[in-house]
């Protein structure tokens, strides 16, 4: 009996650094540099994986779910599944296409979740643990008219192997979500991270995006305001040092008027490592009045290391304000001086700086976020 | 107060000094005494906010010539934190805002950094928070600025009580306050200056560095200096302070004429008057 050249090896060690089973999995080549999405990230830490899939523990197995939040079947989520990937023209971006691929071979947790009400915090660790290999985890949470809820998502690695997390989010109108994620990774462990929102009008997204010490991290919050008159506050940090690779793509849009954005992306880039920031805004001639600040702060604090940042502006409506500016700096020397002429040693000092550059976003995480210590594990020491 | 027996906390001997490969300081030369309260004034340009920074080491000036000795040590040789621990201070001109860092946590760090090299405990937050509520009294400054940012936002005369409240805290030998009365208006001014004479003692000094007599009317010097082209041009008493204020400073110009003239050589030696 012959193997099936397309079914994803399961064992063994042929096709590790061969990418043709990530490329089976999704049904689709690996993105390319040549691609303007992807010309800067190097999928080397992806393509080195072992091609064999892990089980994760299920995260909502172990959690006593707040009221006003109710596990959804999968029968009863297949309606809404896709909706917002759809709605923000990424069903067909690969890590999504990875990520149902691998769902489909392979039992993966889907985490749907209905909020109906003010539901509270949730605390949830999306753990890819130790073992080579692919985990991947989907997400849905579809919050209902006036719903609330505070949703703190933990993924994590401690081996060899790719987390990959798709999460799909439908806000109703007066529905207010504030996710955060602290992603903590390891130089060999890589993250696919999507997050896909949909927002009726009134509603409120605060989103806060932390990743630090993955190989490879590639984060993708996309955002449409179906009707504007929405509010979305963005919050992104990424810490990368070594020979790690971190890159955030951004997406939003305003399919209607008044609709407002408040977005900041900070890096850290030291050692060899590499940053990359695309933030791409979207507003078409039906969002009048729209809005929209963007801002990316980057601290470079090595000669070797680099930062690619670039704002991606594309307004059709002529009633609008949108604002953007990036700065790329190395620590301030007259903030240095001014510390060190206080006693505090250079090291001691240019750590200060780097926290307080930190905590900036690390304040907007969910409160739950403090008892993870973000600063000590961003930074190393504190 | 002038004690000739006093110890000498710090010696400047034919100092010079450049940044970017501009000579600045062309032969510094001063020396101050435990409870000596001294006062360098001069025109924009003259280098004296150079000295401050040269003396706290600052790493954009080079040192190109001379010493400087802080408590018979070659104070040259230490870092900026070293120089802080062992008890000299600089009152900066422009404090520098520090988005981020909270104030209370900065002036704990720091003062704890300067007690580890005196031998003394380190302050935990509450032992901190005690001793710095009574330093507040010094400047009379509201508790409410220790929860901010560094420096964030102040205004300049908050700015300026910062720095007075952290030199209450550190208990510096030598404190060099860098045109600590600019841009103060007369109440700030009044407040700063009752700062600094509350913690002048006859074992410490204090260097003033001003532009006007003002700053000078609320904090009598024990010596005043005139700096010019990058040197000491006269010193004296507090007398001088009030002649450059009547006279301006039309004879710098007139002096250092004559100093080209003669050679650059005479300049070096400070001409005493009154």
């Amino acid at each position: 009996m012959v193997a099936t050249p397309t079914a994803p090896t399961s064992t063994g060690r042929a096709g590790a650094g061969d990418a043709a089973w990530l490329a089976t999995l999704a049904g689709a080549p690996l993105p390319s540099r040549r691609q303007e999405d992807w010309r800067f990230t190097d999928l080397k830490a992806l393509t080195a994986l072992e091609p064999q899939m892990i089980t994760p523990a299920d995260p909502l197995a172990a959690v006593d779910l707040p009221a006003g939040l109710e596990r959804l079947s999968s029968s009863s989520a297949a309606p809404w599944l896709g909706q917002a990937l759809a709605a923000t023209a990424s069903a067909e971006h690969w890590p999504v296409l990875l990520n149902s691929g691998a769902s489909a071979a392979q039992a993966c947790p889907l985490l749907a979740l209905r909020v109906f009400g003010a539901a509270g915090s949730l605390d949830l660790h999306l753990d890819a643990g130790s073992t080579a290999g692919l985990a991947t985890f989907r997400l849905l949470l579809v919050l209902e008219p006036g719903s609330s809820l505070e949703l703190l998502l933990r993924p994590s690695s401690s081996g060899p192997n790719a987390l990959s997390l798709v999460s799909e989010v439908i806000l109703a109108p007066g529905a207010e979500l504030k996710l955060g994620s602290l992603a903590f990774g390891t130089e060999e462990s890589c993250l696919f991270q999507h997050t896909a929102v949909v927002q009726a009008a009134g509603s409120r997204l605060d989103h806060t995006a932390v990743a630090g010490g993955w190989g490879l991290a590639r984060l993708e919050p996309r955002i449409l305001q179906r009707d504007g008159q929405a509010f979305s506050r963005l919050r992104g940090l990424q810490v990368c040092r070594g020979a790690e690779l971190a890159d955030t793509h951004t997406w939003v849009r305003f399919d209607g008027p008044e609709g407002e954005l408040d977005q900041l992306h900070k890096a850290v880039a030291d050692d060899q490592a590499r940053s990359v920031f695309n933030g791409a805004v979207r507003v078409p001639r039906a969002a009048q009045r729209t809005n929209a600040a963007q801002l990316s702060r980057s601290l470079l604090l090595s000669d070797r290391a680099r930062i690619d940042t670039k704002p991606e502006l594309e307004i059709v409506a002529d009633d609008v304000k949108c604002a953007h500016g990036a700065t790329v700096s190395r620590l301030q020397s007259e903030e240095l001086f001014y510390l060190r002429s206080r006693g505090i040693a250079s090291d001691q000092a240019a750590q200060l700086l780097q926290r307080a550059f930190c905590e900036e976003v690390l304040r907007d995480l969910p409160a739950a976020a403090a008892s993870h210590g973000p600063l000590l594990t961003l930074l190393g020491r504190a | 107060m002038i004690r000739p027996d006093a110890p000498v906390l710090l010696d400047i001997r034919d100092l010079q000094a450049a940044v970017e490969d501009q000579p600045i300081l062309k032969g510094v030369n001063l020396t101050i005494r435990a409870g000596e309260i001294h006062a360098v004034m001069g025109r924009n340009g003259s280098g004296k906010s150079t000295l401050s920074k040269v003396l706290a080491g600052h790493p954009a000036y080079t040192v190109t010539g001379g010493r400087v000795l802080y408590k018979g040590e070659n104070l040259l040789e230490f870092d900026p934190e070293q120089r802080a621990c062992i008890g000299l201070f600089l009152g900066f001109q422009y404090p520098v805002e520090i988005p981020g860092v909270s104030n209370l946590e900065f002036l704990r760090v720091a003062t704890n950094a300067r007690r580890a090299e005196q031998g003394f405990e380190e302050l935990d937050t509450f032992a901190f928070e005690d001793l710095v509520r009574e330093r507040l009294a010094v400047v009379q400054m509201d508790p409410a600025f220790l929860e901010r940012s560094v420096n964030e936002g102040f205004s300049g005369g908050e700015k300026k009580r910062n720095e007075i409240l952290q030199m209450a805290l550190l208990e510096p030998l030598v404190a060099i306050l860098d045109e600590t009365d600019s841009g103060l208006d007369i109440d700030a001014l009044r407040i700063v200056a009752g700062g600094v004479n509350q913690l002048a003692s006859p074992d410490n000094a204090t260097l003033l560095i001003t532009h006007y007599q003002r700053l000078l009317d609320l904090i009598t010097p024990d010596h005043v200096h005139v700096m010019a082209a990058g040197r000491i041009l006269r010193s004296g008493g507090k007398e001088l302070a009030l002649e450059l204020e009547r006279t301006g400073y039309d004879w710098v110009d007139q002096e250092l004429d004559r100093l080209a003239a003669g050679g650059q050589e005479a300049g070096r030696t400070p001409v005493e008057v009154g």
